[in-house]
């Protein structure tokens, strides 16, 4: 039996039209800034499915592109995403693709950044504005947002994990879920970590602070 | 405390003596781990956005996308300020203020998913109408909100809130008999009283699909909202006449489950039945996104 909140239903606010092709593809545009960072020359949106043939009636367009600027669901100005993006010199790219057996309201995001750095977001948007991140560049992913939420890249070392969870365990931060994801081992592996607590700056400085790991990325838990 | 079925509120109320709202929030209490306050708190921001999300479409109208509808609230307005209403004028009002929400929605503006972005029209309209006519304070419509997140979660559990699962019924069903329960609690009707007001909601409109032209939120579902709102607002009248549902709540979910799952794809939200599939449906989707 699924289990719902009293907001779940009067819930979540949001811009319209639909959750699943409006409000999810925000979410799913915003985690993938959080993950690449805020410094972005170029993203381009390869569009799956349902996501094709609909998202300009849908304003897929514009939610994926707000969510990329860092705006939440409810956040009035994605109507407007195109003349924002267009006068902060975002480049943007909307194509249509076929990305495999996947949900057929899924998008694939590549961020590129001044600095030339290229990051590859893979996400589903499922219904009532929930989402699925799939894939983080090359590696597969399953994370939903639900959750205030750390992405961690380390190299597939021994020790890396326990650094992370001691860092956590001595603020007292609780775990809810955690899974780790590598390509190959000794390589780049990608630990996701959903956590019933927010962080503060610090405990994220002392995690970036473990040995071996790359990139640390954090995302608040969103109010959807 | 896990509540599933309209059973297991009535006892719960019953035993604890408190109404379907203090449930809520009891439930969602133990759910989420926020306390009593800040439940209230985070209810009144979404009465606050159901409020704009009302005045907005009344005021004037409002751009949409696909730009099959649009201007239905102010014209309905215009309408019954200078004519005697038809349907008299909490009813006229009141489809009116869904009418705008849904076009708030529709246009990309700001709403309450309630339980869905297609539906959302009907509880503020159903609230907000109830609130001018009986003079109730925010508080009592806040009280009102939770009484409908009970209904909704029961529905959810036990049937759907997704017009792809369950059609139309699943979704302006739902918000209706979410709705009506909520008036009837508000104006002082029992536990039972609100129970059997959303069952007469869900009665009344079981078996509508879903067929949303071009697969947008505006045609028919602006007018479905309408149809919703007017629903929530007759069963409450009966229901606090003390006329009561023959079947009860939990049986009416369990056949809505089972006539959404009867149903056929194509009137399951993908556009392809129903109003959707007619030749002036298919024409629009062609106009709106030629490449689906």
């Amino acid at each position: 039996m699924e289990q719902f909140g009293v907001f779940d239903i009067i819930g979540p606010i949001m811009i319209g039209p639909s959750s699943s092709h409006t409000a999810g593809a925000v979410k799913i545009g915003y985690i993938a800034m959080r993950i690449h960072g805020k410094s972005i020359k170029k993203v381009q949106f390869y569009l799956h499915g349902s996501f094709a043939k609909t998202y300009v009636g849908h304003g897929t367009d514009r939610a994926l592109l707000s969510g990329v600027m860092g705006f939440l669901p409810d956040d009035e100005r994605i109507k407007d995403a195109y003349s924002i993006g267009d006068s902060i010199g975002l480049e943007y790219e909307f194509i249509e693709a076929d990305l495999g057996e996947v949900h057929p309201n899924t998008v694939k995001i590549q961020l590129t950044s001044k600095e030339g750095k290229i990051t590859e977001v893979m996400g589903a948007s499922i219904g009532g504005g929930k989402i699925k991140i799939l894939k983080i560049n090359d590696i597969d992913v399953a994370f939903d947002g639900e959750y205030t939420t750390l992405i961690v890249k380390h190299y597939d070392r021994p020790g890396v994990i326990a650094g992370i969870t001691a860092v956590l365990a001595e603020h007292t931060i609780n775990i809810a879920f955690m899974k780790l994801f590598r390509q190959a081992k000794g390589e780049f592996a990608r630990l996701i970590v959903e956590m019933d607590d927010s962080i503060t700056r610090q405990v994220l400085k002392e995690i970036k602070a473990v040995k071996y790991i790359k990139e640390v990325a954090y995302i608040e838990k969103m109010a959807l | 405390m896990n509540i599933k079925s309209g059973i297991e509120l009535l006892s719960y109320c019953e035993e604890k003596k408190v109404p379907i709202y203090h449930a809520a929030i009891d439930y969602e209490k133990q759910n989420s781990g926020m306390s009593e306050k800040e439940i209230l708190d985070k209810m009144m921001i979404s009465w606050n956005v159901m409020k704009v999300s009302i005045a907005k479409g009344l005021d004037k109208k409002q751009n949409i996308k696909g730009k099959m509808i649009g201007g239905e609230a102010k014209k309905l307005k215009e309408y019954y300020d200078s004519h005697v209403s038809v349907c008299g004028l909490t009813m006229s009002k009141a489809i009116s203020y869904a009418l705008s929400v849904i076009e708030v929605n529709a246009s990309m503006g700001r709403i309450v998913a309630c339980p869905t972005a297609g539906s959302s029209g009907v509880l503020p309209a159903v609230l907000l109408s109830t609130k001018e006519t009986f003079n109730l304070l925010d508080k009592d419509i806040i009280h009102g909100l939770l009484t409908s997140s009970m209904v909704g979660i029961i529905i959810g559990k036990n049937a759907s809130l997704s017009g792809a699962q369950g059609g139309c019924q699943a979704e302006v069903g739902s918000a209706s008999a979410m709705a009506a329960a909520a008036v009837v609690e508000m104006l002082g009707g029992s536990c039972e009283q609100a129970l059997h007001a959303a069952s007469m909601c869900l009665k009344n409109i079981m078996g509508l699909v879903c067929d949303p032209v071009a697969g947008l939120v505006e045609v028919p579902c602006a007018k479905r909202n309408t149809i919703g709102t007017a629903n929530a607002m007759i069963s409450a009248e009966m229901a606090l006449a003390g006329i009561v549902s023959i079947i009860p709540f939990d049986e009416v979910v369990y056949a809505m489950d089972r006539v959404g799952r009867m149903m056929p794809v194509c009137l399951r939200e993908t556009a392809e039945g129903g109003v959707a599939a007619t030749p002036t449906g298919q024409r629009l989707k062609e106009e709106i996104m030629p490449k689906a």
